[in-house]
């Protein structure tokens, strides 16, 4: 397993999405490799998120037998959709069925190891992705929405207030440990991600769709609802009897959570996050932040995962993303995600680096 | 008139104290020994095993009996990381290894904590896969000195999530197909018998091994665990491990679970690789210029 080329190409391929959605639905398409479908399918322009799901509001949710809503099963949130809606896409929050078509067809080609172009590098970097990633997050969201984010309305991240000094110091040790490694001399283990060490990948709310491996098997019990996402095997146990949160002293890496049911949601709220440098989501301060996550299955094959993120001290106003988990294939299984067990990319990146600094390839 | 008092205040007694007879707990059963007891129950008439689950026996550090012992730096870290005595969990008291097999149990144990991850071929050939946070495979993970959840519903999965690395394992409920790839926490397939929930266990990592004591098993390894319940605080907890490349015939472990009565006690976070990135990985370190 190369972790380090799974991580980096997922950055790639998320960049690679941006770029093509701005171009589908901002300009003329590029060409292809082959022709867009022609649709004649007028769009269903989706007024509110998660509108495209709201015709199959006469289908029951399932129970379980002790009556609580039913979100048992393997589920997966790959897709296309970015979480930020790039800029220049404006107040456009949907894509018409037709540039939602272009979009994944030139995503598939963009990404494809039948290219040619670009030299040896991005032609080994086609032939991993193609190898690697989930065929599923070529597809955009059902309701063709530009951006995972719902609110604020331009599908941004708001801007962020000024940070502390000690958290700009922070930052730049970070900033500085990623630069080290983007040029292959990380000096310490330290300088490398939490997912390049196998310390925690998607298991940390909120989930956001990656490259690959975006399952989420759900399981419940009277009392305890419990997600175990792919990466890296860890369950989720949430407590659905009112019991209060851990104690402020008792942090943890995926924090603390504590769920209810509201109707047919899964509302649950997490705190006590580790304040590790790094750890927290978007580099937030984990004393002021909060997230909510709720999981509503709209049909049957579908979850809407919804999460709102706030943090006074690092952004001027709370934000929500909407990304929708669809059902896997019965017969297609999780399966054990071992990660730090052969970690021997990481192992390769550090003795690689102490061999360019032998040769002197120190710039 | 005294006297009468006195019978009247006799035959209250009398009538009192058979009552109290009654009241009076029944008598602790003998050591492993426990009383018919008829589970709780899901909706599928299964018996309910949802709960926080913890073993108290000592075999992380030897399966077999064995002696407190110091810990691996007494010099440094004294009483600390010194290993309480135990009895063996395994029936008859010894592994039937084959001969071969036991010198490699012993070798494993002298280079249980020699760590070399510097060659991907060699990785995996020495020290203690608990030393380096590895997932800890089946049946060890049952008897980590850490707690698991089981998590028990109304799906055709039973998970089981340990606190140890936050390891989990899915047991997929009468499943037919097979172990596709070795995996560190194995293939689990269950089934009920009667209240005894039974777990076929295939496709775990030769990498594995069952404690610190180095002993261990190869890919070829079959565990057949059973999970019956005694009464609402306990499980018994057995397993068979059958390895026609390592041991001369099937054996067998048995001990029971407790289930964590602590009010609001849950499982925590032990996630051990930051724990193990020093022993791991100094020797790549950026070395301070001379």
């Amino acid at each position: 397993m190369s972790h380090r080329f799974s991580s980096l190409m997922g950055i790639l391929a998320l960049a690679i999405a941006v770029v093509s959605l701005t171009a589908i639905a901002g300009q003329a398409p590029t060409t292809p490799a082959k022709k867009a479908p022609a649709v004649t399918k007028a769009p269903a322009p989706a007024k509110a998120p998660g509108a495209a799901k709201a015709s199959a509001r006469k289908w029951a949710a399932p129970k379980t037998p002790w009556g609580d809503p039913d979100l048992q099963g393997v589920w997966n949130d790959a897709t296309s959709t970015p979480l930020q809606r790039p800029s220049e896409l404006g107040g456009k929050d949907t894509l018409t069925d037709e540039e939602a078509a272009g979009f994944e067809e030139q995503l598939a080609f963009n990404l494809t190891r039948d290219r040619r172009d670009g030299g040896a590098d991005a032609d080994v970097n086609r032939a991993y992705n193609d190898h690697w990633m989930d065929a599923r997050r070529l597809k955009i969201t059902e309701d063709k929405r530009t951006s995972l984010i719902v609110d604020p309305a331009d599908g941004r991240i708001p801007p962020q207030v000024p940070l502390s000094p000690e958290r700009q110091k922070a930052r730049a040790e970070r900033a500085a440990a990623n630069t080290r490694f983007n040029a292959g001399l990380p000096e310490r283990v330290e300088d490398l991600s939490l997912p390049v060490r196998c310390i925690i990948r998607t298991d940390s709310p909120p989930y956001l769709p990656t490259i690959y491996n975006n399952d989420f098997h759900i399981f419940q019990s009277p009392g305890y609802v419990v997600i175990v996402p792919e990466m890296i095997h860890s369950a989720r146990v949430i407590p659905l009897d009112g019991r209060p949160h851990l104690s402020k002293g008792l942090r943890q890496w995926l924090g603390d959570t504590r769920g209810h049911f509201e109707g047919n949601t899964l509302v649950i709220e997490t705190t006590n996050f580790r304040g590790d440098d790094g750890v927290t989501f978007q580099g937030t301060n984990p004393s002021t932040f909060t997230i909510t996550e709720r999981f509503t299955r709209v049909d049957p094959g579908s979850i809407n995962y919804e999460f709102t993120v706030a943090d006074p001290t690092t952004w001027t106003k709370p934000w929500t993303a909407i990304v929708p988990w669809n059902k896997i294939d019965p017969d297609e299984q999780m399966y054990e995600y071992a990660c730090h067990e052969d970690n021997y990319d990481l192992v390769h990146l550090m003795s690689g680096a102490r061999t360019r600094e032998k040769k002197g390839e120190t710039k | 008139m005294q006297n009468r008092l006195r019978t009247a205040l006799i035959a209250v007694g009398l009538a009192v104290l058979p009552a109290l007879g009654q009241q009076a707990p029944a008598p602790a059963p003998a050591t492993g020994q426990f009383p018919a007891y008829r589970p709780t129950r899901m909706a599928d008439g299964h018996p309910d095993l949802n709960g926080l689950w913890q073993a108290f026996v000592t075999a992380n550090w030897d399966l077999q009996d064995h002696e407190a012992q110091p810990g691996p730096h007494p010099e440094t870290m004294g009483a600390y990381g010194a290993g309480p005595a135990g009895q063996s969990i395994v029936e008859g008291g010894e592994i039937p290894y084959q001969a071969w097999a036991l010198a490699k149990k012993k070798e494993n144990f002298e280079k249980r904590m020699k760590v070399d991850v510097s060659n991907d071929k060699t990785w995996h050939d020495s020290g203690d896969p608990e030393l380096k946070c590895y997932m800890p495979g089946v049946p060890r993970a049952t008897y980590m000195p850490f707690p698991f959840r089981i998590v028990q519903g109304s799906s055709q999965y039973i998970l089981m999530a340990y606190e140890f690395t936050s390891s989990t394992r899915i047991i997929r409920m009468n499943w037919k197909q097979e172990s596709p790839i070795p995996a560190w926490m194995g293939w689990s397939r269950g089934r009920w018998e009667g209240d005894t929930l039974v777990v076929d266990v295939t496709g775990l990592r030769q990498e594995n091994w069952l404690d610190r004591a180095g002993d261990f098993h190869s890919d070829a390894v079959h565990v057949v665990e059973r999970y019956t319940p005694l009464s609402p605080y306990h499980l018994m907890y057995e397993a068979t491990i059958e390895d026609p490349n390592v041991y001369t015939r099937p054996w067998k472990i048995s001990f029971p679970l407790y289930r964590r009565m602590e009010k609001n006690v849950q499982l925590l976070e032990f996630k051990c690789v930051p724990f193990t990135e020093e022993l791991l990985y100094a020797p790549f370190r950026k070395q301070p210029a001379k």
